[in-house]
């Protein structure tokens, strides 16, 4: 069976905003910036754990919403000085549709 | 396309900031050549003082390590000295030999230490304090001999001074004014200043010359000849009488300099193909020999180095601290003692602690401070902003803590705190560390200090303890920011004034509009100017703008407030503080159906519903059927009454009827920063009007109206506004009020913010003088919120996908199901 989840359409994300989706391995942040690419991380910031979908985006980064870390959206590291990573996800669009990878 | 050549003379802290600005607007235009007459790369400077003194090494002072300059593609010449220019070849040329050809060319080539114009100044064993190579030379003299004599008793020669003395050397400093640092300080504080450092074992002859240097029978420096013909034993004398621009090899070259490059506010020389920056300018007939103008010097010329071309320097105005451990000792602006000109002063000798403020026309114009320079940063900055002073007056001596504050168990004074004292309570920063970032990782403002560590970056209670901190370590190189000229953030160089009149005068109608027209660094935005965009946006265009929620930080636009566990909270509107059974049984069923976990009474008179998820806000609003009480947003939170004449024995005035009237009249609104008002039935004041945005009294006579307070990390007193009749005056005088708030503070300042910006007289001038305007603010501020719906109310007519989560599908359709199912049951119970 293919690993590719269907998360769903990409217009259902708001540009320079985020979803969240449950998955058997807890709530990851499917992000979409302003070029329209999608990033996937797990929605925990690795800081106190604060939930990143409801961060603002901008850039190929976002904010965490709870004590304002910034965390890159490819790599899920946090912007120094501040240190700490969140785990990523492969994601990808096809035909319109987010699709969520959840093997590492 | 070939890159154009920039090459660099001094590689100094002016030169490489102006690279590193260079960089980050223009990173691939120029191929850059450094050339530096030190064998070392780019260092600072400064912190040379306590590598004398034995409290830092040299390695911990490099800015720009070697590899730097190779990660960035930069050439360096360390130990090159250029010695010729040829301004038609475009080529420079260096004693060892090197030639390279230029499109652009920056001098930065610092400052030389003067020599006083007596015999013996070149014997071995007279120093100068200006680079490693003195210093590392003073180290040397220090271990071998006992006596030196310190030539100077400006900044340079008692940091000097000070650092042979802890080297175990017996120091005489010799000075011509009749006192120290005479251009920094007034007698008195030199005074306290000397006693101070005579304490420690410094010795000292005022008004004293020095007449000759003589050798010893080595041929070396023995002793100092004075005026008077006596002789003061010395095997090390440094020369600390002042500092020259270094513009020798310009004016070889034929440029224009008087004392120094003369350049003009772009930093351009008389050749527009050479620019200059540092201690070797004339800028407007001054050259500055402290670091943070330098800084101001080097993102200007990086600008036009870079071809963006719109910025200009028009000059600083810079404050002095001594870098000496455990010696408070502060000055900025005016000394006094010119005519139009008050002083206040303070003077507890036995404490050793004074200080003077100078004051000219309502504004302060210059302080100087001694054992007690909490204040610095804070004095420094009504100087730089002019602030009108008016009602702080009779305050001001006694500084910001007289104004109220809490966050730092009141601790003022940074310098005499133990390296583990939390000094940022908020993210648990001690003053170990901050210091050790500011040493090792060359940090000089108060953002880099923020970025590194953290420190004052959340509530900003610990900011003037931090700055201080700064102040001790880097000394007059911390410049505190003038608030006027502060960069919304790093995306851009405009101030929010600038930003709001473009978004007025052009009508940029969106934030991908502003950015373009205000040419954004980045693409766009970032969490800081994003949410300040929006709310600037939809403050001038109030009906047309259509909000961006995106660009608005999460608890406005779930309209609910976030909690550490990522689950929000709910406060409806109570209009007052005023509810009914129906009401109250209303709330229990909500909590209870949902299972809400705290039902808590806020500190405003609210209830509040702690730990609802996400999901499930738009049908506890449903549920609820009350409107936002707008509590998580910068809006009109609440409105605490006390009880007033209805039933109090003691009210004058029906505060609850006040109360609900005034909520009612300013909801859904959104403002700069958080609003809170209070209204009371008499003067007792039971619903502490006194310490809120907008406090309104109850009199005998009518109402007095209070603004400008509020609680928080530094608790503010509200200011008297005015006194009104009626109630309907009052509305109007208070909706007038925050109008003004809305259009003009900046985003994220409170109304005390404000206030202490602009003053209070312009905000009685425009509110209560002027009875045309306050009608007109009264009038806009009742359109902006005409036609607004409650933000409940409409998520719970329409769908909003803000609130669903997403389940990954097609791989465990049953899971889901299992799951969305339980969901569904989980509320009905
Ligand atoms: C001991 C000490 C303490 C100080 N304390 C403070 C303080 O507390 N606060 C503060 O704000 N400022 C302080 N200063 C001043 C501050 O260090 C200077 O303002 C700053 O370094 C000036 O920068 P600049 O780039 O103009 O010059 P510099 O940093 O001096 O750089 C100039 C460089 O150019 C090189 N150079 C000159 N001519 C040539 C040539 N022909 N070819 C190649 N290279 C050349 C020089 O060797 C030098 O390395 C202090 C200075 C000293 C010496
Ligand atoms: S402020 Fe005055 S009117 Fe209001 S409750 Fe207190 S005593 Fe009564
Ligand atoms: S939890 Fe993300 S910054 Fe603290």
């Amino acid at each position: 069976m293919s690993p590719w989840l269907r998360v769903c359409p990409l217009d259902d994300i708001p540009r320079l905003g985020a979803r969240v989706v449950h998955t058997e391995i807890g709530d990851i942040a499917v992000f979409r910036n302003a070029e329209d690419e999608v990033f996937a991380l797990a929605d925990r910031c690795p800081h106190r754990g604060g939930p990143l979908s409801q961060g603002i985006v901008f850039d190929r980064r976002v904010a965490c919403p709870l004590h304002g870390r910034t965390i890159h959206l490819e790599s899920g590291e946090a912007q120094a000085p501040d240190d700490g990573c969140t785990r990523k996800y492969r994601v990808r669009i096809e035909k319109g549709v987010v699709h969520l990878n959840l093997q590492s | 396309m070939r890159r154009m050549k920039l090459v660099a003379i001094g590689n100094g802290m002016a030169g490489i900031r102006t690279l590193e600005e260079l960089l980050r607007v223009a990173p691939d235009l120029y191929e850059i050549t450094v050339f530096g007459a030190e064998p070392h790369p780019n260092y600072n400077r400064i912190l040379l003082s306590p590598v004398l003194a034995g409290e830092q090494r040299f390695e911990a002072i490099v800015l720009n390590d070697f590899r730097w300059y190779a990660d960035h593609g930069i050439t360096l010449h360390p130990g090159s000295k250029v010695t010729c220019v040829d301004r038609q070849a475009r080529v420079v040329v260096s004693a060892d030999g090197r030639q390279e050809s230029y499109d652009r060319l920056l001098f930065a080539t610092g400052s030389v230490p003067i020599r006083p114009p007596i015999p013996g100044t070149d014997l071995p064993g007279v120093l100068t304090f200006r680079d490693i190579a003195d210093t590392q030379a003073m180290i040397e003299a220090a271990a071998r001999h006992k006596d030196a004599v310190v030539i100077g008793g400006g900044l340079l020669g008692l940091e000097a001074a000070n650092g042979l003395l802890a080297r175990g050397m017996n120091v005489t400093v010799i000075h011509l004014a009749p006192w120290l640092m005479e251009r920094q300080l007034d007698a008195t504080a030199a005074a306290l200043l000397q006693t101070s450092l005579e304490q420690r074992g410094l010795r000292f002859l005022l008004n004293t010359q020095a007449r000759e240097i003589v050798a010893d029978d080595a041929g070396r420096v023995g002793a100092v000849r004075l005026n008077d013909g006596a002789e003061v034993p010395a095997a090390l004398v440094v020369l600390a009488v002042g500092i020259r621009p270094n513009d020798e090899l310009a004016r070889a070259c034929g440029l224009h300099c008087e004392r120094g490059i003369v350049v003009d506010d772009t930093m351009m020389t008389y050749d527009p193909r050479i620019y200059a920056v540092g201690e070797c300018i004339s800028h407007r007939g001054i050259s500055y020999g402290l670091v943070a103008p330098l800084f101001e010097q080097a993102k200007v010329c990086a600008n036009h180095l870079g071809h963006l071309g719109f910025a200009r320097y028009t000059g600083s105005t810079v404050s002095t601290k001594l870098k000496v451990t455990g010696i408070d000792i502060f000055s900025a602006g005016h000394l006094g003692g010119d005519d139009g000109a008050d002083e206040i002063t303070l003077l507890d000798r036995g404490g050793a602690v004074y200080k003077k403020l100078v004051l000219k026309a309502d504004r302060l114009i210059g302080s100087v401070l001694f054992g007690d320079t909490a204040d610095s940063s804070w004095y420094s900055r009504l100087v730089k902003d002019e602030t009108p002073i008016g009602e702080l007056r009779g305050r001001l001596i006694l500084g910001q803590p007289a104004l109220g504050s809490s966050g730092h168990q009141g601790e003022q004074n940074a310098a005499a705190l133990p390296d583990d004292f939390e000094v940022c309570g908020c993210n648990g920063v001690c003053k170990g560390t901050i210091v050790r970032a500011i040493k090792e990782k060359g940090l000089f403002t108060l953002d880099d200090v923020r970025k590194h560590t953290k420190a004052s970056s959340s509530c900003g209670s610990c900011t003037g303890l931090v700055e201080q901190l700064l102040a001790s370590v880097v000394g007059g190189a911390y410049q505190p920011r003038s608030a006027s000229q502060t960069p919304v953030c790093e995306c851009t160089d405009y101030t929010h004034e600038e930003v709001r009149r473009a978004i007025r005068d052009h009508e940029l109608l969106s934030i991908p509009e502003a950015l373009r027209f205000l040419e954004w660094r980045t693409p766009n935005g970032c969490a800081t100017c994003r949410p300040a965009l929006n709310y600037y946006l939809l403050c001038a265009w109030p009906g047309t703008y259509r909000d961006d929620p995106q660009s608005r930080l999460v608890n406005e636009r779930a309209h609910a407030n976030i909690q550490r566990d990522g689950t929000y909270s709910v406060v409806p509107r109570i209009y007052g503080g005023v509810t009914t059974p129906a009401q109250l049984r209303q709330i229990a069923e909500v909590a209870e159906k949902y299972a809400v976990p705290t039902v808590k009474i806020t500190g405003g008179q609210r209830i509040d519903l702690l730990g609802v998820r996400k999901e499930d806000l738009p049908r506890v609003w449903a549920d609820l059927g009350m409107p936002s009480g707008f509590a998580y947003g910068k809006s009109v939170r609440t409105v605490k009454t006390c009880v007033g004449s209805e039933w109090c024995r003691f009210g004058v005035q029906d505060s609850t009827r006040m109360g609900i009237e005034l909520e009612q009249g300013l909801d859904r609104v959104w403002t700069p920063h958080k609003v809170k008002l209070g209204v009371s039935g008499c003067p007792r004041n039971c619903a502490e009007s006194t310490i809120k945005d907008v406090g309104v009294v109850g009199v005998d006579s009518g109402w007095e109206i209070y603004v400008g307070g509020n609680g928080g990390t530094k608790a503010e007193v509200a200011q008297f506004l005015a006194k009104v009749a009626l109630p309907a005056e009052a509305m109007e005088y208070t909706g007038a009020f925050l109008q003004l708030y809305r259009e003009e503070a900046r985003y994220l300042d409170r109304t005390s913010h404000w206030i202490h910006r602009v003053g209070l007289d312009y905000v009685k001038r425009r509110i209560v003088a002027d009875a045309e305007g306050r009608k007109a603010l009264y009038a806009r501020l009742t359109e902006a919120q005409r036609d607004v719906p409650d933000p409940w109310a409409l998520r719970v007519a329409r769908r909003d996908p803000e609130f669903e989560t997403i389940s990954a599908r097609d791989r465990y359709p049953s899971e889901r199901n299992r799951n969305e199912s339980m969901a569904e049951s989980l509320p009905a119970r």
